[in-house]
């Protein structure tokens, strides 16, 4: 987390030469390479050709996860803070519906508001940021305020979400959207959007108060509030965010697939989740790193990828993806123990 | 090499393999990243005896005796269990070697009963096999029976003072029936009462042949309870001795390697107007009408009995728990302290009773540590924080402290309990407050640097700090009050001032 280097040559004083910290990012990123070396090599072994020398393969896997990275830069600062985000996922379907909603166009057969139709993309985007905000601003609220445990308060905004999501158009997907919207979700867009939002977080966590305000409230909340960190405020402005993030994935979702559907984001906070974990998050609080989540996200982009390419069943993928995540969550925490003692 | 297996198979025969020693450790070796922590170390506890650890912070002390509990493996040397060659795993692999200890952070589960807690893995079982609960009660309130303590079983611990909570893990540490027990600090939390029948305990044990090893900074619990000492410093073992042979001076410069020549340095420092004013100060339930007035260059004592409310005090001045009822003013001004952003914001600083509960960032290192508070509203531009110009504060405070680490990366979990308070000091020191509240600042604290510690706590009320400290150890609130104020069951019994303070009054009202 903190490999101030400075600090090191700085300070000097002490019995032992100062050694230069590795970022801890450095192991997950040689899984990232093993696992892609891996299917490297099983690709010439059973497919005949290269897995990675492919530039339009790479770029539909990134763009795949970019709405998964999306997501999980907002769960990683929520679980660093010693939280969970269940919800993340049922926000990406209702804020894609309701958004959507905004962004149609009039030569559309079934407009759902006849009156706001052609708008400027602003408008559903807006809209679409503001219903994550709210949502996450309800989970803070919540969990900050009330002794609600987070997995219980996000399981909560998970399921009426999803309900609302079903309701708003009684299950009929939304399409005919405006080519002004859907063009956050065309070409590598969603890639650029991820990049961007990590890149802005990365410097948050790292190198503002709110970053260090999260990770000391994660590390001990107690202590945070006695050195007078105002933890309510900070837990609900967290969760905002990850509720605001997770309304920008289901943009990026609606404006890709150029309709929004009631199902839409299933499933997506576990994949967030998996992905912040892999990259090095503690669900225990207190560490957590943005590179290592936009490594993690690769991570899954590969396999899930790799997976495709090897023509490997359904199903399959899924046990071997679930295998593959623990593996390497268990390797960090056992690197992370031997370093202790 | 012995298995496990092979000792228990002893122990449990009755056979006492022929040896002087109970415990040995030989050319012990070890290093965590950057420090030396045990330099080529022996240590022998014989049989029936009460053998003391002592040595600064830092000093390798708890290492060595967490290396012999089976918490740490060592780098290098020997560890003998009764003449035989032994490598303990795990605390697990040392309980079932008959080695107990008792740790200076207490290891208890908050939400789990005083029972549940002394019988944990061995719970009995009825026959069926789930937990007999009525058994469990029975073997708890049949030890307490014959340590003579009086806590109730089925209280969860998390409800319990911190006092009480020791006494549970010394009865705990009891209950394994252990040929080794070892004690790191077990009476910083004590009141004098407790700490003598803590030693009645002790000596009922050593008369039964039990080892002993009681890791101390206080010189006359070394004097009063100790067979013989072994001294360490710097990692490496300077010599054992038996405590009738040697003096108070001796064993300290044995610690330290110079004289000390002064304890408690307190200087005359001009005391100027009043800085805090509280008045009939109430938290329902906890503290009842409590007043006093503390003054600019002040230090004022704040003692009493463990479960007075002095903490309670100072967490409600604080804003952690804000006050029901009464006022609080600060030059002159009356203000509502809610939260304890307002308490900083208003020039005050709280070093709290806990290090590990409500003090330390145990997975953050020591630059995070140090800087938290100051970032309330210095060193941030915009939300951005300077990183640099913090690195150089915390550097300069990490060295007038004598914070002993090889650099500020380091994890605060990794330093010794009297260098992560160290830390905290330094915390709440680069807040430059005006008002300054120390829960019990010198707790687990060598000799040395609680000498540093009282040095700066002079050196601020030279500068015009108002200082309230509110301690345990009466040598302290003594030597280092211009007033003492007492406590007994959340009321204030009385104010005493430095001409006039002694330990006999000091007690007479606190146990009012």
């Amino acid at each position: 987390m903190n490999t101030n280097v400075t600090a090191n040559d700085a300070a000097g004083h002490g019995t032992a030469p100062s050694r230069r910290k590795l970022p801890p990012e450095l192991n997950i990123f040689l899984v990232l390479v093993g696992i892609a070396l891996v299917f490297e090599v099983l690709g010439w072994l059973f497919a005949g050709q290269s897995f990675l020398l492919n530039p339009q393969r790479l770029t539909i896997m990134i763009l795949q996860v970019s709405v998964i990275g999306i997501i999980a830069i907002g769960v990683t600062q929520v679980i660093i803070t010693g939280g969970i985000d269940l919800s993340s996922g049922s926000v990406v379907g209702m804020t894609a519906m309701i958004a959507a909603a905004f962004a149609q166009s009039s030569s559309w057969s079934r407009v759902m508001y006849p009156a706001l139709a052609d708008l400027p993309a602003i408008v559903p985007i807006a809209i679409g940021l503001l219903i994550g905000l709210l949502a996450g601003l309800i989970n803070g609220a919540l969990i900050a305020y009330t002794r609600i445990p987070p997995f219980i308060a996000t399981l909560g905004m998970m399921v009426s979400a999803r309900g609302i999501s079903k309701w708003y158009t009684k299950g009929q997907p939304v399409s005919g959207l405006t080519d002004q919207f859907t063009f956050i979700g065309s070409g590598i867009w969603p890639v650029v959007i991820f990049l961007v939002v990590a890149v802005i977080f990365h410097i948050a966590l790292r190198y503002t108060r709110y970053g260090k305000f999260t990770y000391a409230i994660g590390a001990n909340v107690q202590a945070a509030r006695v050195s007078g960190i105002n933890v309510e405020a900070h837990l609900v402005k967290v969760y905002a965010i990850a509720g605001a993030l997770a309304g920008l994935a289901g943009l990026v979702t609606a404006a890709r697939a150029q309709t929004a559907q009631a199902g839409m984001g299933v499933m997506y906070e576990l994949d967030a989740i998996a992905a912040a974990v892999i990259g090095g998050t503690s669900l225990a609080g207190g560490v957590g790193r943005i590179t290592g989540t936009v490594i993690g996200t690769v991570i899954l982009g590969v396999m899930t990828s790799g997976f495709t390419f090897l023509r490997v069943d359904a199903y399959y993928q899924e046990i071997i993806k679930g295998a593959i995540i623990v593996a390497a969550v268990v390797t960090d925490v056992y690197r992370q123990k031997k370093r202790k003692t | 090499m012995v298995s496990p297996g092979t000792m228990a198979a002893v122990r449990a025969s009755g056979a006492v393999p022929n040896s002087e020693f109970l415990l040995e450790a030989e050319g012990v070796r070890k290093e965590f990243p950057g420090v030396v922590a045990l330099d080529d170390v022996q240590f022998r506890l014989k049989r029936g005896t009460v053998h003391a650890l002592m040595g600064e912070n830092g000093a390798g002390k708890s290492t060595l005796m967490k290396i012999l509990a089976g918490i740490y493996t060592p780098d290098q040397g020997e560890v003998l269990l009764k003449g035989q060659k032994i490598r303990l795993q795990s605390p697990l692999d040392a309980l079932e070697n008959g080695i107990a200890m008792i740790h200076q952070e207490l290891n208890l589960m908050p939400f789990m009963t005083v029972a549940e807690n002394i019988w944990i893995r061995r719970e009995p079982k009825t026959r069926f096999g789930f937990v007999d609960h009525g058994e469990m009660r029975r073997k708890t309130a049949d030890l307490f029976k014959r340590l003579k303590i009086h806590i109730d079983p089925d209280i969860q611990v998390r409800d319990l003072s911190v006092a009480n909570r020791q006494m549970v893990e010394i009865a705990k540490a009891v209950s394994y029936e252990s040929d080794v027990l070892i004690m790191d600090e077990p009476t910083s939390a004590l009141t004098e009462r407790e700490v003598e029948h803590l030693f009645e305990i002790i000596r009922d044990l050593r008369s039964h042949g039990i080892g002993i090893v009681y890791i101390t900074h206080k010189m006359n619990e070394l004097f009063e309870i100790a067979d013989e000492f072994s001294v360490f410093r710097d990692g490496k073992y300077i010599g054992t001795h038996a405590s009738s042979d040697v003096t108070r001076d001796d064993i300290i410069r044995m610690m330290v390697g110079r004289e000390i020549t002064q304890m408690f340095p307190k200087e005359e420092v001009p005391i100027g107007d009043v800085v805090l004013s509280v008045k009939n100060l109430t938290l329902k339930g906890v503290f009842h009408d409590v007043s006093f007035d503390v003054r600019a260059g002040e230090i004022l004592g704040l003692a009493g009995l463990v479960g007075s409310g002095r903490s309670n005090v100072a967490e409600t001045i604080f804003g952690v728990t804000p006050a029901t009822s009464g006022t609080i003013a600060i030059n002159g001004k009356e203000i509502k302290i809610d939260t304890p952003n307002k308490a900083i914001a208003n020039r005050m600083a709280f070093l709290t009773e806990d290090r590990k509960e409500t003090g330390c960032f145990l997975i953050l290192d020591i630059l995070e540590n140090m800087q938290i508070a100051v970032l309330q509203d210095k060193f941030v531009n915009k939300g951005f924080v300077s990183e640099s110009a913090l690195t150089k504060v915390c550097d300069e405070m990490s060295k007038k402290l004598r914070v002993k680490t090889p650099n500020l990366s380091e994890r605060i979990e990794n330093l010794s309990g009297g260098n992560q308070q160290k830390v905290l000091i330094g915390r709440w020191l680069l807040t430059k407050p005006r008002i300054l509240i120390l829960d019990e600042p010198t707790r687990g604290i060598d000799v040395g640097a609680k000498a540093e510690i009282h040095r700066f706590v002079t050196e601020l009320a030279r500068d015009g700090v108002a200082v309230i400290m509110i301690s345990s150890e009466m040598p302290e609130v003594l030597g280092m009050s211009d007033r003492v104020m007492v406590m007994h069951e959340g009321h204030v019994t009385g104010f005493l001032d430095r001409a006039e303070a002694t330990q006999v009054k000091v007690m007479e009202l606190a146990a009012r």
